[in-house]
């Protein structure tokens, strides 16, 4: 296993589906009485946030207490970042009171790796999503519902995602989100297709492991599940197409598009859905719609990401 | 390599038919301790623990008539040398529908060491519930205990050095029933 989580590329297959099994562990946990695990006793986690989050941050800090850790939560906004401080002073602040891991959320991309690799701290590094380049815990979390649902809970354990197909909509160009799930899926052996206008396709997607279309509709008939994306408007600087209606139209999950899907494929969302726009209200409240299945999920992979890079010793192997 | 010099220097100290045999006399003392049995819950301890517990509760049903609540109990979570060693992976916790509250619980393990494993096995049961009481089971008794833990019934005593390994060997995982006493190198997995 790795010593820290920086990319969802470096995981090895054997790596994804250890994490997705102790995942699924960890998910029995949350039928208990008592929702809680002594495993991490006496270690301390910060939760480093630069950029806003709701669910990424609630999800890692439950995921944390369950498994009896010290948690600290750091947001840029009141602290001395807003002051000017660099990260590399906030991280020696921090190696300073002795922290063992740090869930970092930054919005430049490589600031994770930055901080992994530089040599300022000890603790283990897990992304939680760095600009537009990685969400690995989101990716596993996916990987993570889709093999639940398409393959089972039980008989799903040690198995991959071989054969399945995933179809990725929406604002790849900005999406970290999907950038984890293309390398995560293809390690798994699922086929990938992302669905995109030209304008929201980065460049040298061609190069990435998966196939490329412009087509919604052809997509659907033919797929395991579809994941839906936000656009980001918060990251686009100039006009990527010309109204929302008409991205809406071609680009958008309605009710007539989702009757097309195969019976047993499922919608995903990794949130925060904008009803209306890359979905519609009919289609998120549907059975289909993995979303809050997800946030249920993403608690179980935080805690198995946390107990397999935390909860032993590499050095004493 | 190992695996070769382990078997051949390793010396078989308990056999199938023998183990069989244990297994039904601990079945009968724990109808016989446990007045008939009624709120027994049989938890095993992964991985041959579970094993071991499945073979009591068949015995026990046939002894009793009645079907025995049978379950798995995975302890890695809460051991006391989890930074040790390497991350490790986790076991199966498979409680009986019923739960384990107001019941007899039976843990169930091969072998019995330093105690540790007992120890968190104890922790772990206090989080799923509050048991009326709880007693030990184990295949062998190795000794050279930690903890002041011992079992409520014992397949064998066996009387060892700390440089001997106890390997139990059961026809579900191994192939064959057989308890295997030889000379340790590291801690082989069977035992703690």
């Amino acid at each position: 296993m790795l010593r820290h989580l920086i990319s969802a590329a470096d995981l090895t297959r054997d790596d994804a589906v250890q994490i997705l099994d102790t995942a699924e562990e960890m998910a029995r946990v949350a039928d208990r009485p008592i929702k809680k695990l002594p495993t991490l006793r006496g270690r301390t986690v910060v939760n480093l946030f630069f950029e806003d989050s709701t669910r990424t941050r609630i999800s890692f800090e439950a995921a944390e207490k369950r498994l009896s850790a010290d948690v600290i939560n750091f947001s840029a906004k009141g602290s001395s970042v807003s002051k000017g401080e660099s990260l590399k002073d906030t991280a020696q602040t921090l190696e300073a009171m002795g922290v063992d891991a740090v869930v970092i959320r930054h919005g430049a991309s490589g600031a994770p790796y930055r901080l992994a690799t530089s040599g300022w701290i000890d603790a283990a590094v897990i992304n939680a999503g760095d600009g537009t380049h990685q969400h690995p815990t989101q990716a596993l979390l996916d990987a993570f519902t889709l093999r639940r649902r398409l393959v089972g809970h039980d008989t799903g354990l040690g198995r991959d995602l071989a054969g399945k197909r995933v179809v990725i909509v929406g604002d790849i160009l900005h999406s970290r989100v999907a950038r984890s799930n293309v390398d995560l899926l293809h390690t798994l052996g699922a086929e990938v297709v992302l669905v995109a206008p030209p304008t929201l396709l980065p460049v040298g997607v061609t190069n990435w492991p998966c196939e490329v279309s412009y087509d919604l509709d052809s997509a659907l008939a033919k797929c395991d599940a579809v994941m839906m994306l936000r656009v980001q408007r918060e990251r686009m600087n100039a006009a990527f197409f010309p109204t929302e209606r008409e991205y809406s139209r071609r680009y958008g999950l309605d009710g007539d598009r989702m009757a097309k899907l195969p019976e047993h494929a499922i919608v995903m969302h990794p949130g925060p859905m904008v009803r209306g726009m890359e979905i519609t209200a009919q289609v998120a409240d549907s059975p289909r719609c993995t979303a809050i299945e997800q946030v249920a999920n993403g608690v179980s992979i935080r805690m198995a990401v946390l107990y397999l890079l935390l909860g032993g010793n590499e050095s004493a192997a | 390599m190992d695996a070769n010099q382990q078997t051949d220097a390793a010396r078989p100290v308990l056999e199938g038919p023998d183990i069989a045999r244990v297994l039904t006399r601990i079945a009968h003392e724990i109808v016989e301790r446990a007045k008939g049995a009624d709120d027994v819950v049989l938890l095993g301890i992964p991985t041959r623990g579970v094993f071991l517990a499945r073979r009591l509760a068949e015995k026990l049903q046939q002894i009793t008539g009645r079907p025995v609540p049978v379950g798995s109990l995975d302890i890695t979570m809460y051991r006391d040398d989890l930074r040790m060693r390497p991350a490790r992976a986790i076991g199966r916790t498979e409680i009986p529908a019923d739960g384990v509250d107001g019941r007899l619980v039976v843990l169930v393990d091969d072998v019995l060491f330093s105690g540790r494993t007992i120890r968190a096995a104890l922790d772990a049961l206090g989080d799923i519930g509050r048991p009326r009481a709880v007693q030990l089971a184990v295949l062998v008794d190795r000794g050279h205990r930690e903890l002041p833990i011992r079992a409520d019934y014992v397949g064998k005593n066996l009387p060892t050095s700390l440089r001997e390994a106890v390997k139990v060997q059961l026809a579900e995982e191994d192939g064959r029933d057989a308890v295997l006493l030889g000379v340790r190198e590291a801690a082989p997995a069977g035992e703690r």
